[in-house]
């Protein structure tokens, strides 16, 4: 995974106003944070019962999911890190984000459907509908859990050290704030709450980065190859293509299954289904995620070109070796300090709701499918559950700002990678199978789950990337630096071979009934 | 709905169709993106010299396939969406009208 995810920042030899408290950016962000908690407010009043809780009563309308869809895809680290890596690296920024972009299609074909018609809070839901409960929700939970982890320390290190670098904040008391403000909203106002702090960010987010390039080609006459041609007089054609990032066909394999298939298994990803009131509307957001993340990408691609030809490729490696602040050094350019003050904000607005959609989900696996499927054996007392999905979220808001201060200034890029792993090898082939396949066991999707975290797991601290780039060994075990083709195909084997070695009578027979409710959403949670 | 008629629903011909047809559909549509995209990323590695090859005065061929990729991202969804909406809800209106 690329370093330029990593926020590693250097403000000292800022030349900008970056790393100085705007009053601007100041302004914006309280405005964001004050109208957030009016609409937590708003939504706690909303928020009693546990559909309410944990799906917003299911009455978020198509469209407005795919905005919040696309709000917990647009992090900080893909708005900031992409720009950056074509600003420092060319054309391999744009490979990038088409990983990130094309496990959207695959989700609209292979799960949003089933998942919306199937489940009800959880996508262990899915999983665990005609196989023995227990099982599955404990190892469900454990990948779950796993991937929201390892997602919201890289949001967290990320959120310490942007923040440190825009507003001038002490890295802790940033990493305090995020945790707080984004508890309240998970707390308080559930998952309304947290859906329509998404989309607002959503919103600031394509608006402020539409502007942004608006702005920049204004230099140009409005004309893309204008902008072409003047980062290929000043840095040369190569700039303009393909260039180092994908050098052995296996890691770029690797690599783009993660992204790809990952998508497909990211829990606060997958938990947005169940907001909508039926498949059809599932299917729509769906279309209206992808077509805002895809403008997304073709918009940071502008951004990184644009401040590579307008701010120069010094200057940003100079106030940050990730190249991370490329697109805020742009801003000021083309917009002086108060855009600057603009954008710092909706990239600080855009953390915020991303982790408090990973808390949320964390929220949900833990009193969804641990307490109430595990401890309760499946007899829920509603009020019992919110208890403790309340517990659970006050519990998370503490471990991320913990988890934040204890990765301080430690190299944590490689674990949004992870994340993506795990969610590709443990919760993709999981999921996908108990939807397609009559013939998958309890057993099998034990032993599928487990396979996959653990590999995806034990592979990453044996690749380049652990063993390399952070312990510095000169070579690594594992050769590849990304262990998902070898993580989710195993996963995907041992699934199907100990599901074949032990059919399960129950769950083949189940299979049939179920199909009622995955193609004719005949019982579907309203 | 009665047992011997949830039966009846899924021993349905038309029924069975809605399937076959579903995965038929989506299970094409998958391979298509995973050849689009696995096969960008095999150009990349083995052929970048291809994706250099100059298209009009300022653009060039790995511009014009990135960029094109995303699109195709969203139309083939679009595309789905579509199907989804003409054809596979009005065969599962036909399904609860008959039998349920």
């Amino acid at each position: 995974m690329s370093l330029n995810l990593l926020l590693q920042i250097s403000p000292e030899v800022s030349p900008s106003t970056l790393g100085t408290a705007n009053p601007i950016s100041i302004a914006i962000f309280f405005l964001f944070v004050a109208i957030t908690l009016y609409i937590t407010y708003w939504a706690a009043k909303k928020t009693k019962t546990g559909s309410e809780f944990y799906a917003a009563g299911r009455n978020i309308s198509g469209f407005q999911n795919g905005l919040a869809l696309a709000g917990d895809y647009m992090s900080a680290a893909s708005f900031l890190g992409i720009a950056g890596m074509v600003a420092t690296k060319g054309y391999d920024g744009l490979i990038y984000s088409i990983g990130f972009l094309v496990g959207w299609p695959l989700i609209m074909f292979l799960v949003a459907e089933p998942l919306r018609n199937l489940g009800k809070y959880t996508f262990a839901d899915v999983v665990a509908f005609r196989l023995k409960q227990r099982p599955i929700r404990i190892a469900a939970a454990a990948g779950s859990l796993m991937t929201i982890a390892f997602y919201l320390i890289a949001q967290m290190v990320g959120a310490g050290s942007l923040i440190k670098t825009l507003f001038g904040l002490d890295y802790e008391i940033a990493v305090f704030v995020v945790g707080i403000v984004m508890t309240s909203y998970v707390l308080f106002g559930g998952m309304l709450a947290t859906t329509w702090v998404q989309i607002i960010k959503a919103v600031l987010l394509l608006s402020g980065a539409t502007i942004l390039v608006l702005l920049a080609l204004a230099k140009f006459n409005f004309s893309p190859g204008e902008l072409f041609l003047s980062v290929k007089s000043q840095y040369g054609a190569d700039m303009l293509a393909p260039g180092g990032f994908i050098t052995n066909p296996f890691d770029a394999l690797s690599l783009g299954l993660a992204l790809m298939l990952g998508t497909a298994g990211l829990p606060h990803i997958l938990m947005r289904f169940y907001t909508v009131p039926d498949d059809k509307a599932a299917r729509k957001s769906v279309f209206v995620a992808t077509g805002f993340i895809g403008y997304f990408y073709i918009l940071t691609f502008f951004i990184g070109f644009a401040a590579l030809a307008l701010v120069g490729k010094d200057a940003i490696l100079g106030l940050d070796k990730g190249g991370n602040m490329a697109a805020l050094l742009l801003a000021e350019n083309t917009g002086g300090s108060a855009f600057l003050g603009f954008i710092a904000s909706v990239a600080f607005a855009t953390i915020l709701a991303v982790v408090a959609g990973l808390t949320l989900s964390g929220a949900s696996t833990i009193s969804h499918d641990l307490y109430v499927h595990v401890v309760k054996h499946g007899v829920s007392d509603e009020k019992g559950e919110m208890k403790v999905a309340k517990r659970a979220t006050i519990f998370l808001g503490i471990l991320a700002v913990a988890l934040g201060l204890m990765f301080k200034g430690q190299n944590v890029a490689f674990m949004v990678g992870l994340a993506f792993s795990i969610a590709a090898s443990a919760n993709f082939p999981a999921l996908l199978m108990s939807i397609i396949w009559k013939g998958f066991t309890t057993k099998g999707a034990v032993w599928c789950m487990v396979t996959g975290a653990s590999l995806a797991l034990i592979l990453i601290v044996l690749s380049p990337t652990v063993m390399v780039d952070i312990m510095g060994y000169s070579e690594a075990i594992f050769p590849l630096k990304n262990p998902t083709i070898v993580s989710m195909t195993s996963a995907f084997v041992v699934g199907i071979i100990v599901s074949l070695l032990q059919p399960e009578k129950e769950a083949a027979d189940l299979f049939e009934s179920e199909k009622l409710r995955t193609y004719l959403g005949h019982g579907s949670e309203k | 709905m009665s047992k011997t008629n949830t039966h009846e629903i899924l021993q349905s011909k038309a029924f069975k169709k809605l399937v076959t047809n579903r995965w038929n559909i989506s299970l094409s549509f998958t391979f298509v993106m995973l050849f689009v995209y696995i096969g960008f990323l095999l150009l990349v590695a083995y052929d970048k010299d291809a994706l250099k090859m100059p298209i009009g005065e300022s653009l060039n061929l790995a511009i014009v396939v990135g960029l094109g990729i995303i699109l195709f991202s969203w139309l083939i969804t679009g595309a789905y969406v579509y199907w989804a909406n003409n054809y596979y809800d009005e065969a599962v209106k036909e399904i609860k009208k008959e039998i349920i």
